[in-house]
């Protein structure tokens, strides 16, 4: 019999456990209420925590005084064009090393995994050059092209782990009713990679969306994603709270939403499936 | 059994990855290792010269080099210690029973979601800034002088930033190792009259000692990184009071423009990550059974 929880015992976890979780979480709720005052009311002292007269009047004007909506859609189109870009790359790779492992496969994985352990700094320089060589700074196509590059490792070891859960059996039970290889792969394996496929194209979509080394050093304004737009708001000193407070919440909603459905895959992508 | 066909047909399937991955990893990394032996300028095209170690030299005997190594070290060991320890007390609160467990998973897990920018600019302005921010209302609603968190104890205000980011990763995972563990085990300990921190020292931090060391290793090598954070809150500065091995190595290359002196520092970087990541590398591979 499982131990029975007093009545008391639970009430006081409850409590203590919101009281934790309001207090981290309350950052984020600050900058949503803030978002929604007007800009002398975002200073006032002391500040008030809900009883303030709401307006949407930033948000507006985030809109109409910067080209928001091209750095939100620089931010879409860069990290579901290096996912996608990455998963045409990876879902090959994985999908051999899962089934048709050689005696080489283990060290091409930790191989791969060793790239991901290279600090972006120590190629900075280079990248930098290339890129102003070939006319790719503050270009859309080079950060998703660097991008890929960088999340590459994981989404192959992602995807090795979901297709390794995959049975062999099923394969084989295939291949002597003599299926082509092709239709292994269509008719067979494809059905049962799909949530795998999917838990890593929602999890590099979050990484991709708020890389924040890449983004900042290689773009300027035409390319700038919401990371970098964001960081233009770190000059300007004095009375922008409310602003900053509405461009940051519609920067990081979309990503909150999305993290909160790949809570688990998050632990399995970013330990490389140390952690299950 | 694979046979042949299926062989070169998975050796076809893998090349494009590998060779993106040997290229990215080749091109630009022999580039650093060549540039750092030059003396080369951007300001000063055509004037590149060979000049062996003098790169290295320069970069490690800079004063700027020891502060931002000290710093780096400060800010990766200050980061671990806050997420692990607090990773561990959350892991152990939340796998309790209560009410609205879910949404308080939620909660605890949300700074992670949150761009790097976005929380060092909330921090910075809302709630560390001395005139308004949220820490200053709270000073004065106390009678108590504001702190200049930022000019005064930058590496630590830092600090703090970069452990709020990363605390759900802890916990998350710590987490998840924890509801791995079998309750009968601690029920059998239990009647068998072990105290409540007997339980904790010898059944459960065991049991988590694994997913604490990939989290230490993982958090490392992102720590190690650290860049946005130090952008939009300090430069750096005061001096180099918060400036970091990523930071200085981008203020050497792409502000003063000396692409041999930040290739060395990259380098230099590389050389640590390495440390690191020899040993995540050796955990992760004996769970491999490829």
């Amino acid at each position: 019999m499982a131990r029975r929880a007093t009545g008391t015992r639970k009430i006081l976890v409850t409590l203590a456990a919101w009281s934790v979780g309001l207090a981290i979480f309350f950052p984020i709720l600050w900058t949503i209420l803030t978002s929604f005052k007007t800009e002398a009311e975002a200073i006032a002292s002391p500040p008030s925590l809900i009883a303030f007269r709401w307006t949407l009047e930033n948000y507006v004007e985030v809109n109409a005084r910067s080209d928001y909506f091209l750095h939100f859609m620089n931010s879409v189109v860069i990290s579901l064009g290096s996912t996608l870009l990455g998963l045409l790359i990876a879902i090959p790779a994985a999908w051999s090393m899962a089934f048709v492992p050689a005696k080489r496969t283990k060290d091409i994985l930790m191989w791969m995994l060793s790239t991901k352990m290279l600090p972006p700094v120590g190629v900075l320089v280079p990248i930098y050059l290339i890129f102003r060589d070939f006319g790719l700074l503050d270009t859309r196509i080079g950060l998703i092209v660097v991008l890929t590059l960088i999340n590459l490792p994981i989404i192959v070891w992602m995807l090795f782990t979901y297709f390794k859960e995959i049975p062999g059996e099923i394969l084989e039970a295939a291949r002597m009713d003599g299926a082509s290889l092709w239709d292994e792969v269509v008719h067979v394996l494809t059905p049962m990679a799909v949530p795998g496929i999917a838990s890593t194209l929602l999890l590099n979509i979050i990484l991709a969306w708020n890389e924040a080394f890449w983004t900042l050093n290689l773009t300027a304004a035409k390319a700038a994603p919401l990371t970098a737009f964001i960081a233009s708001y770190s000059s300007p000193e004095g009375l922008f709270y409310a602003k900053l407070s509405a461009a940051s919440t519609l920067a990081i909603a979309p990503i909150l939403i999305l993290g909160w459905f790949s809570q688990k895959q998050l632990v399995r992508g970013l330990t490389f499936g140390a952690v299950k | 059994m694979a046979t042949a066909h299926s062989r070169a047909a998975a050796r076809v399937m893998i090349s494009p990855a590998v060779i993106l991955l040997l290229g990215w990893m080749i091109v630009p990394l022999s580039m650093t290792v060549y540039f750092s032996f030059l003396s080369y300028n951007l300001l000063m095209p055509g004037m590149e010269e060979f000049i062996g170690f003098g790169n290295y030299e320069f970069f490690l005997s800079d004063p700027a080099f020891t502060e931002a190594l000290v710093n780096t070290l400060l800010l990766v060991g200050g980061v671990l210690v806050i997420t692990i320890v607090g990773g561990v007390g959350l892991a152990l609160l939340l796998d309790q029973p209560m009410w609205g467990q879910g949404i308080v998973r939620v909660l605890v897990i949300a700074p992670f979601f949150v761009m790097p920018t976005v929380s060092a600019l909330v921090w910075k302005n809302m709630f560390m800034n001395p005139v308004n921010g949220l820490f200053a209302h709270l000073a004065k609603a106390l009678g108590l002088p504001p702190f200049d968190f930022l000019a005064h104890a930058p590496l630590a205000s830092i600090i703090l930033i970069v452990a709020w980011q990363w605390l759900p990763f802890a916990t998350l995972i710590l987490l998840t190792a924890l509801q791995s563990l079998d309750k009968e085990q601690l029920e059998a300990a239990e009647m068998d009259g072990a105290s409540a921190l007997d339980r904790f020292r010898f059944i459960v931090l065991p049991h988590m000692s694994r997913a604490i060391t990939v989290v230490i290793l993982i958090q490392t090598i992102f720590l190690l990184s650290v860049f946005a954070e130090i952008l939009v809150t300090t430069n750096g500065g005061p001096g180099y009071a918060s400036t970091n091995i990523t930071y200085l190595v981008y203020a050497q290359s792409l502000l003063q423009f000396d692409v041999g002196g930040g290739s060395a520092g990259g380098i230099v970087a590389v050389i640590l990550a390495n440390i690191v990541a020899i040993f995540l590398m050796r955990m992760i591979g004996k769970n491999l059974e490829a």
